[in-house]
């Protein structure tokens, strides 16, 4: 597959393992964060790890938007169903996320709920046009990456008026997460960024800068193919050991300085920032999401229907919260693989096919 | 999540702003509501049915050369 299977030369991996082994200073230790979670499946799937010295360390980062989603917001999802018989329109990758009381969607919708799960946003759409008597809500979740998409369904639906439609928004933002992590009150200790990839084809390179020039952290946007990911990392050591900090793209066939104008403009007339929302992991963080414009109120489904607002309860000994923050790493979960496993997911780090623990389990967990 | 698949545009429909994109072969509709001047041929990221960006094939054609000269100045 052209664009694919040229980043994934096993021959060119081994030019790429030499020079990263020679680049790196024996005595130093280098504490890489990908902040994506696609980043964090390359690295397990690929066994990129193994390739690279051992002093370079890959510490996992928050960008898995199922994993941050905190579980009051599944139970709210669970909620317009139950109570207000709607149809709701969600990514697959969220059926299994657990909510409270042992709950999930796939439960909600084993139990006679009617919870469709779709592959694009305009199938919400469709679903609307075709269940005019039905309330329909789209689950939006998702970074930069996927905003875009729920922009444009938005103002279809706005021009169509499909009164039966509206959109529970969860939408959150990748800038305002990095700002968080390295605000912490106990700041995660690392040296440099591998940048997202498909969120950076949205909002360019430029919303790092201020990260890069603050922090003084070099960050390298990296494409989500293996190759991309090693020559990532190469150029994160070159400027670490060169004392530099700068935003370089690597994944500069789908990048740009400025990302997607055109996209930004759709987001920038659909929504805009929330005073705060909670990430499951880094708490509550000033204007890291996203609500509808009051344009768009009537498309709101927090603006249409009374959702309660109870806190967040984890489940006790599920370490996903420390581990999102790049804090702890799944193996130093108590639960991984003994009771937490794909089938039976205690956190959302195990549900997702972005998060740290089922790509440890799927491909790490031998390693050891 | 965030994943997006390299998909190349063999049908556009100006009318509704749709295309027909193959990923390694298999056809999938293709909103182009996000990206301008796509012509047949391209290569798009296609995203939970949207394109995101175009893909430059000269700066895919850079770094594949950039990796292989890393390789070159490791044994050399």
């Amino acid at each position: 597959m052209k664009y694919i299977d040229e980043f994934r030369q096993p021959d060119l991996a081994k030019q790429l393992a030499t020079s990263i082994a020679q680049a790196v200073e024996p005595q130093r230790h280098y504490r890489l964060m990908e902040f994506c979670g696609g980043h964090t499946h390359a690295i397990f799937r690929y066994g990129l790890q193994d390739l690279i010295p051992a002093n370079v360390e890959f510490i996992h980062g928050p960008g898995c938007p199922v994993c941050v989603l905190p579980t009051n917001r599944i139970d709210n999802a669970i909620e317009l169903v139950e109570k207000y018989d709607v149809i709701l329109c969600t990514y697959a990758d969220l059926m299994r996320v657990p909510a409270s009381e042992r709950n999930s969607l796939l439960k909600a919708k084993a139990n006679g709920g009617d919870i469709r799960m779709i592959y694009s946003s305009q199938e919400a759409l469709k679903i609307a046009r075709q269940n005019p008597e039905r309330q329909v809500v789209f689950f939006a979740i998702g970074f930069e990456t996927t905003t875009p998409p729920t922009a444009v369904i938005l103002q279809q639906a706005q021009t169509e008026q499909l009164n039966n439609f509206s959109v529970f928004c969860n939408h959150v933002l990748t800038p305002a997460a990095m700002q968080a992590l390295l605000d912490a009150p106990e700041p995660i200790v690392v040296d440099g960024f591998l940048g997202p990839s498909h969120v950076s084809t949205i909002i360019g390179t430029q919303p790092y800068q201020r990260f890069a020039e603050q922090y003084q952290k070099p960050i390298v946007i990296a494409g989500f193919e293996p190759l991309d990911v090693m020559q990532s990392t190469l150029m994160l050591i070159r400027q670490l050991n060169a004392s530099q900090h700068q935003v370089e793209n690597q994944y500069s066939r789908a990048v740009t300085e400025q990302g997607n104008r055109k996209a930004q403009a759709l987001m920038a007339a659909t929504f805009e920032l929330r005073a705060s929302f909670e990430w499951r992991g880094l708490g509550e963080i000033a204007n890291s999401a996203l609500k509808l414009k009051a344009e768009f109120a009537e498309f709101d489904a927090e603006q249409r229907f009374s959702l309660s607002t109870q806190a967040t309860k984890e489940v006790k000994g599920c370490e996903c919260p420390a581990i999102l923050r790049g804090a702890k790493k799944p193996q130093d979960c108590k639960l991984l693989g003994t009771v937490c496993t794909p089938d039976n997911p205690m956190g959302s780090c195990m549900v997702s096919s972005e998060g740290a623990c089922a790509a440890y389990w799927s491909y790490g967990r031998l390693r050891r | 999540m965030c994943l997006a698949l390299p998909a190349q545009i063999i049908a556009i429909d100006t009318e509704t702003n749709m295309a027909t994109a193959s990923v390694n072969q298999v056809k999938v509709e293709v909103s182009l509501a996000l990206v301008d001047d796509v012509v047949l041929g391209d290569y798009v990221l296609v995203h939970v049915g949207f394109a995101l960006q175009k893909i430059d094939d000269q700066e895919a054609l850079a770094t594949l050369a950039l990796f292989a000269e890393a390789g070159l100045t490791a044994t050399a």
